[in-house]
């Protein structure tokens, strides 16, 4: 039996589906969570998803595959920097499900080929990333980097 | 101390918090906070290697047992764990419960895993896998805003279908 990578984080935040449906799809709501990065992913299905990093360079331009705000985001996902694996797009799914004025997100990462190496890097970005948006939620801040080296080289590259 | 090599990872959780080690460390081990974050039971902890670790239920019920096998604070602190609480756990092996702090740039990154001593089926792994992002998120609220999340957790019905299977 094969099974391809899949990564799922679950969080709970204390703010409703609307507001994490602002914060995930508003480059200015982002860029203050997401260390910098001006992610905009309030188009329709069909249309694109887009960050742009700290230092100003597209660092993705994905289609936005489904959109139902605020319950359902699903994008592409395929990085343009030239110094990550160079893999076929995989796929992003947030799930938004009240509860008691609260959210419980759900982000799937999914559709990797087997042995994809991208999938390690994901798998550690999430968690800092979906932190950081529950702490700016919740207390107004995001949370300070958390990169390793590679990705702050990265984040700086113009 | 416990020989812990034959227990094989099978549930990960991380989070960062905007706290110190020293911080999160006693709320994984303080009953005041566990209280607020962990459905409103209390560890009582032996702070030393090989001593007992227990959570109790809000009437005071012994729900969790196990043995402390690290006790690092700020960095590590890790048990093993039987739910005896419930009728359908009881009988089965303990796990191993091991929560890491590390600094993380301006924050720390706590790592829970969850490991096992025998194969066990994704299904009994559901209700964890359910459990603990309700826990830590929780904790991480409370360390960060001084209130808990009011997180209402559904009874692990898969959990608890294919441990009734594994006694039939």
């Amino acid at each position: 039996m094969t099974t391809k990578p899949t990564f799922v984080y679950v969080t709970y935040i204390a703010a409703t589906p609307e507001r994490v449906w602002e914060a995930l799809t508003k480059p200015d709501l982002s860029a203050q969570y997401w260390f910098g990065y001006r992610v905009q992913a309030d188009g329709k299905a069909g249309e694109r998803m887009t960050a742009v990093n700290p230092a100003g360079r597209l660092a993705h331009d994905d289609p936005i595959l489904e959109s139902d705000p605020p319950r359902r985001l699903v994008y592409g996902w395929k990085p343009l920097y030239k110094d990550l694996p160079d893999e076929r797009a995989s796929r992003v799914t947030f799930v938004l499900e009240p509860f008691k004025g609260q959210t419980r997100l759900t982000v799937t990462h999914d559709d990797f080929d087997d042995g994809s190496k991208m999938f390690a890097l994901i798998s550690k970005g999430w968690p800092a990333v979906l932190s950081s948006l529950k702490s700016y939620l919740e207390t107004g801040k995001g949370l300070e980097p958390t990169w390793d080296d590679e990705q702050r080289k990265r984040a700086g590259q113009a | 101390m416990t020989d812990i090599g034959h227990f094989k990872p099978k549930t990960v959780y991380v989070t960062y918090i905007a706290a110190t080690p020293e911080a999160v460390f006693e709320a994984l081990t303080v009953p005041a906070f566990t209280r607020q974050y962990f459905g409103g039971f209390a560890i009582d902890v032996a702070p030393r290697s090989g001593g007992a670790f227990r959570m109790l239920a809000p009437d005071g019920a012994v729900h969790i047992e196990g043995t402390v096998v690290d006790w690092s604070p700020p960095r590590r602190f890790v048990c093993t764990w039987k739910v005896v609480g419930m009728a359908e756990t009881r009988a089965l092996p303990e796990c191993l419960v091991a929560y890491d702090i590390a600094p993380a740039g301006g924050c720390v990154r706590l790592t829970m895993t969850e490991s096992h001593q025998w194969d066990v089926p994704d299904a009994i792994l559901s209700g964890g896998r359910a459990g603990w992002p309700a826990i830590l998120s929780s904790l991480k609220t409370v360390l960060e805003t001084g209130k808990a999340l009011s997180v209402k957790m559904e009874p692990p019905t898969e959990m608890l279908a294919a441990l009734a299977a594994l006694t039939r």
